[in-house]
């Protein structure tokens, strides 16, 4: 397989080749965009296919010393808890640029080369082992974002829109940034060595409880900043109306993600004694994003909004799983960050497809029978609204299951009122569903079947969600060593009953172990 | 006894010696102050084209010379002058700092309307002292050297604020600058005089051991001396809260100065700091740690909050300028080796991202009639996309994003700040970013997401400009291109103005002025590959980390 980097600069490489050369021609930025996606699609599924769980934590890796003074690393690699990211990422930019390229847009060029930076940035994010590198991918990662939404926004109030979204972010991105260096810092002043950020080295020195909590902290604002999460989610109404569809789409799918991913990358690995001393604070949040969601999303009026509030609740249940701190609480909430890409990509472009049919409204009161002409549009309208609520035979049930299960066993009582969320899912996702596609037909209605390159997007993705649907073991195998790890040190100091399990490729973990046996 | 008589020639050769003259090691110094009476001489021949195209030509060699003698003199480590000049790694970073600053200077000033008031002689003249003056001050030893480098740096100022004569707001800013920065030097020469009268020495070597030694680390006299010093440099600086002045000077005075004063006076302003405070007073260290941490605090967050909503650029990046200031006295502030490398490796940056956007600005002051309002750069990116992206890339870097410059040094404070075990200070420069957010982004903002204002007209209708007494020659049609810049004393002339009096020049695109397009181009690819490449400078500011000693 070739070196990763290939994999994040591909993408950046087309979208600048496509800006040059597409001071000439207006169809080729969005051409040579598609082929980078399509690469990196392609490259994506054979580390997927290359990837063994039984090997080594850190795959495929390339350790570069970037910045020698600073001890900073770019070292990238691919483990049990990105390769399915990853995978996701590079699918979703596929096909959000195959529905990009199905539109005009003003200033192409300009366009593709900032949508294929965002695939740049956020395909690094994933793959960084490097504390201050992912970092800085974490901000770099939002300004092709500031610029795709500022300049190729729906009005009204995409400029407002966008600077809300991005002050908001940077906000707690920047909290992050010295939370992180402090990080570094602390760790090689306790350890005596040389700074440095790789994480499997920070993972060996592990701070003092009281350092541990404020950078804990810091982290949580920046990552639930970005999912959203309940009382820090103020952007996501304004943002996700002035977002064109398809830049909604990744934004969405992939870009929340990276906050859960950081969650359980970093943060429980690094601060496992905040993570515990926290947990209880973060399971509420958690609790509380799933429930304003859900009650804010059955009812909206705006379709975008529903997906967007079931997308504060879906994050909701992540975050649940992730501070459940046990195996099967992270091996749900993993599954379910690529489940809920895969659902809320397509039922984003159908809410596209709906207004395109409904006179241009996406207000839910204007749609109605949309499903007499189109057949097919109906069924995969079906699919993913199933999907969304976690339909059993779905692959979202395996993952809200594992989640519910794993916050079961930690905190009995925030899973009982968490079971609510599942039910109010099908409430919105049914209404949606159902107010869109049946009953009387809207009065600005003009049904019709969806065409064969609407159909192209959709393929990849139900394709995958089928496939996930019948074979979740799939991905529940691959990751379940990487998570374990992950998890492992959190857990033996939650002292959850089921940490025996002694899986670990490093000294720290036998310290650990050491330390927190009686 | 024998009679000697008194002028014999033994006599002579045995008593005459003179100092010894290290002219190698003054030799950047030489080559400013030489190349600055030189431009001078020159600019007073008649010919038009002499002074306004050899004389700024001088200029760029003087400062070559400079810079071929600075990397000449490289790892020289050495005092001269009787102990009173350090040539040393730190000294040489700032000068190379203070050259490329100075010489963007110069082309952003080649056709400026300033240079031709002053009759570009005396422009260049007094730019290359003052960036004498900013070299005397980065390798100061001893505090009267410190106080000669500090006026010859302040006193060109004051007069090149306010060469665009015609201009209100320039002669404003002159004699703005000059009374608020006289006090400042007279706060500053009392505060030396107190610590002269408390350890008995001028030489820092000779001020840190006398502190070292004994209880004078906290006698009165001495801390009032060091408070006395901290305010008249921190008015240099603009640290707040002796920062009031930078606004209204920085608005006022002419584009291309405010640039240079934006860049090099605070590059040589904090050179100055570091060197005082981390060699001479290091003793005190605990006295004026502290102190110097809350004003570098308070700086931020006055600088960041003032720059919010300001609708003039030169205003908003004057307090920009000011937050940025608090930022690097961070670095001065944890007084270790990592620190210093911090701060000289920022000041680096800070004149890169700070040169992309002036530059942009001069440029479009010469091309709209909008002088420098937020509108002049309004739908930039589909207008001027070479502009406009120096100008991004600037924004994005002062802001501290990735991938740029501005990040790197930024991490590389907080590193200082938190190694030095002032983790606040390093939570403050990042909350200062996030506010900083909040006036960078609407540049962006108007650049890429809004269109141009219609009509824009000749450059004599802005305010920033300057008018000519008598008629104009009538607007031309909006960016049509723009005309050869007319000669002075041309048709505009006949309003009775001499020869010598500069008429308003057409106006002027980038096309015609790839000197200005030059320097933010080159400064913005500077910024975004030391973003991705920062070893080079990484490697510059270690020597100079090394130089003073420190932990």
């Amino acid at each position: 397989m070739p070196a990763l980097s290939i994999l994040i600069w591909l993408p950046l490489a087309c979208g600048l080749l496509g800006a040059i050369v597409g001071l000439r021609s207006e169809r080729v930025p969005g051409l040579l965009a598609l082929l980078g996606s399509l690469a990196a699609l392609g490259l994506a599924i054979g580390y997927i296919a290359d990837y063994h769980s039984a090997g080594a934590h850190l795959q495929h890796v390339t350790d570069v010393v970037w910045i020698a003074e600073l001890g900073i690393h770019y070292k990238l690699a691919i483990t049990g808890l990105n390769v399915f990211l990853v995978g996701l990422t590079t699918l979703l930019f596929f096909a959000a640029t195959l529905a990009a390229n199905m539109r005009s847009w003003d200033r192409p060029s300009l366009f593709y080369f900032h949508f294929m930076l965002a695939e740049s940035a956020v395909l690094g994010a994933f793959l960084a082992q490097d504390l201050a590198l992912f970092v800085a991918f974490f901000d770099l990662m939002l300004i092709p974002f500031y610029f795709l939404i500022g300049g190729w926004g729906r009005e009204p109030g995409r400029v407002k829109a966008t600077i809300k979204l991005v002050i908001y972010t940077l906000v707690g991105s920047l909290l992050m940034l010295a939370a992180a260096i402090a990080t570094g810092v602390l760790a090689a002043q306790q350890g005596g060595g040389h700074i440095t950020f790789v994480l499997s080295s920070l993972q060996a020195l592990p701070l003092s409880t009281g350092s541990q909590e404020w950078i804990f902290l810091f982290f949580a604002a920046a990552f639930l900043v970005k999912m959203p999460a309940f009382p820090l989610h103020g952007w996501m109404p304004d943002g996700y109306r002035a977002m064109p569809i398809e830049v909604l789409m990744v934004f969405s799918g992939v870009l929340s993600k990276v906050g859960a991913y950081g969650f359980l990358a970093i943060v429980l690995p690094l601060y496992p004694k905040a993570a515990v001393h926290f947990q209880t604070l973060m399971l509420l949040i958690a609790l509380a994003s799933i429930i304003y969601g859900s009650m804010q999303a059955f009812s909206q009026r705006d379709a975008r909004l529903v997906a967007g509030y079931s997308s504060v609740a879906q994050l909701g249940f992540i975050t649940l799983g992730i501070f459940a701190l046990n195996e099967q609480g992270a091996q749900g909430a993993l599954l379910q960050m690529v489940n809920h890409g895969l659902v809320v990509a397509p039922l984003l472009f159908i809410v596209g497809l709906l207004a395109q049919r409904a006179g241009g409204s996406e207000d839910v009161r204007e749609m109605g029978g949309i499903a007499f002409r189109a057949p097919v549009l109906a069924t995969i309208f079906l699919v993913v609204a199933l999907a969304t609520l976690a339909m059993p035979g779905s692959s979202n049930f395996v993952g809200e299951f594992l989640i519910l299960l794993g916050v079961f066993k930690a905190k009995l009582a925030i899973a009982i009122i968490a079971f609510s969320g599942v039910v109010m899912a099908s409430v919105y996702a049914l209404r949606l569903f159902i107010r869109a596609m049946h009953n009387r037909v809207g009065k600005s209605v003009d049904s019709r079947e969806i065409s064969l390159m609407d159909g192209l997007v959709f393929a990849p993705l139900l394709g995958v969600i089928v496939f996930l649907a019948l074979y979740p073991q799939f991905a529940l195998h691959r990751s379940e060593g990487s998570v374990k790890s992950a998890v492992f040190e959190a857990q033996a100091l939650a002292g959850n009953p089921h940490a025996q399990f002694h899986y670990f490729s490093g000294t720290a973990s036998t310290a650990a172990i050491a330390s927190t046996e009686p | 006894m024998t009679y000697v008589p008194l002028y014999s020639p033994a006599i002579a050769t045995t008593h005459l010696k003179g100092p010894h003259v290290d002219f190698a090691g003054l030799s950047p110094l030489i080559a400013l102050l030489g190349g600055a009476v030189l431009v001078l001489m020159v600019g007073l021949l008649g010919h038009r084209f002499v002074r306004s195209q050899v004389v700024p030509a001088l200029s760029l060699g003087a400062l070559g010379a400079a810079l071929g003698l600075t990397i000449w003199q490289w790892n020289a480590n050495k005092s001269i002058v009787s102990g009173a000049l350090r040539v040393d790694d730190l000294a040489l970073t700032l000068n190379l700092i203070l050259i490329a600053g100075g010489a963007c200077t110069v082309l952003l000033a080649w056709r400026s309307q300033a240079s031709r008031e002053a009759a570009h002689g005396e422009f260049h003249a007094l730019l290359l002292t003052s960036i004498g003056g900013m070299s005397l001050l980065a390798s100061a030893q001893n505090t009267v050297a410190l106080f000669v480098g500090l006026e010859l740096l302040s006193i060109p100022l004051y007069v090149l604020c306010a060469t665009e004569m015609r201009r209100e707001h320039s002669l404003e800013s002159g004699l703005k600058y000059l009374i608020v920065g006289s006090v400042g030097s007279a706060t500053l020469l009392y505060g030396l005089a107190m610590i002269y009268g408390a350890t008995g020495a001028t030489d820092f070597g000779a001020i840190a051991s006398a502190l070292s030694n004994g209880s004078l680390a906290t006698d009165p006299l001495t801390l009032t001396g060091i408070a006395l010093c901290v305010a008249g440099l921190c008015f240099k600086a603009s640290v707040a809260p002796f920062h009031q002045w930078t606004p209204d000077v920085y608005e006022g005075a002419p584009t291309p100065v405010t640039a240079f004063m934006a860049v090099t006076t605070k590059v040589a302003a904090l050179g100055v700091f570091l060197r005082f405070f981390d060699v001479a007073l290091i003793a005190t260290h605990a006295s004026w740690g502290p102190a110097l941490a809350v004003l570098a605090t308070i700086t931020i967050l006055v600088g960041n909050v003032g720059a919010l909503g300001q609708s003039s650029l030169k205003r908003m990046l004057a307090y920009s300028s000011v937050a940025q200031a608090g930022y690097i006295l961070a670095g001065v502030v944890v007084a270790t080796r990592l620190g210093v490398q911090a701060t000289v490796f920022y000041l680096a940056v800070y004149l890169m991202m700070n040169l992309a956007s002036f530059a942009v600005i001069v440029a479009r002051e010469r091309e709209t009639g909008l002088g420098d309002d937020l509108q002049a750069v309004a739908g930039l990116g589909r207008e001027r996309p070479w502009l406009a992206w120096p100008m991004t890339i600037s924004m994005l870097a002062l802001a501290g994003i990735p991938a740029t410059a501005g990040f790197i040094g930024k991490f590389y404070l907080i590193d200082a700040t938190v190694a030095g075990g002032y983790t606040w200070l390093g939570v403050a420069i990042v909350v200062g970013s996030m506010i900083s957010l909040g006036y960078y982004l609407p540049v962006l903002a108007a650049m890429w997401m809004r269109e141009a204002p219609a009509g824009l007209g000749r450059g004599d209708a802005g305010r920033s400009s300057a008018s000519a007494p008598g008629p104009s020659g009538g607007p031309l049609p909006a960016l049509a291109g723009g005309s050869p810049e007319l000669d002075p004393g041309d048709e505009l002339a006949s309003a009775g103005a001499s020869a010598d009096v500069p008429a308003v020049p057409a106006v002027q695109t980038p096309a015609t002025q790839p000197e200005v397009l030059a320097v933010a181009v080159l400064a913005g690819a500077a910024t975004i590959f030391f973003g991705i490449i920062p070893q080079p400078l990484f490697d510059l500011v270690h020597g100079a980390g090394a130089a003073l000693g420190l932990l």
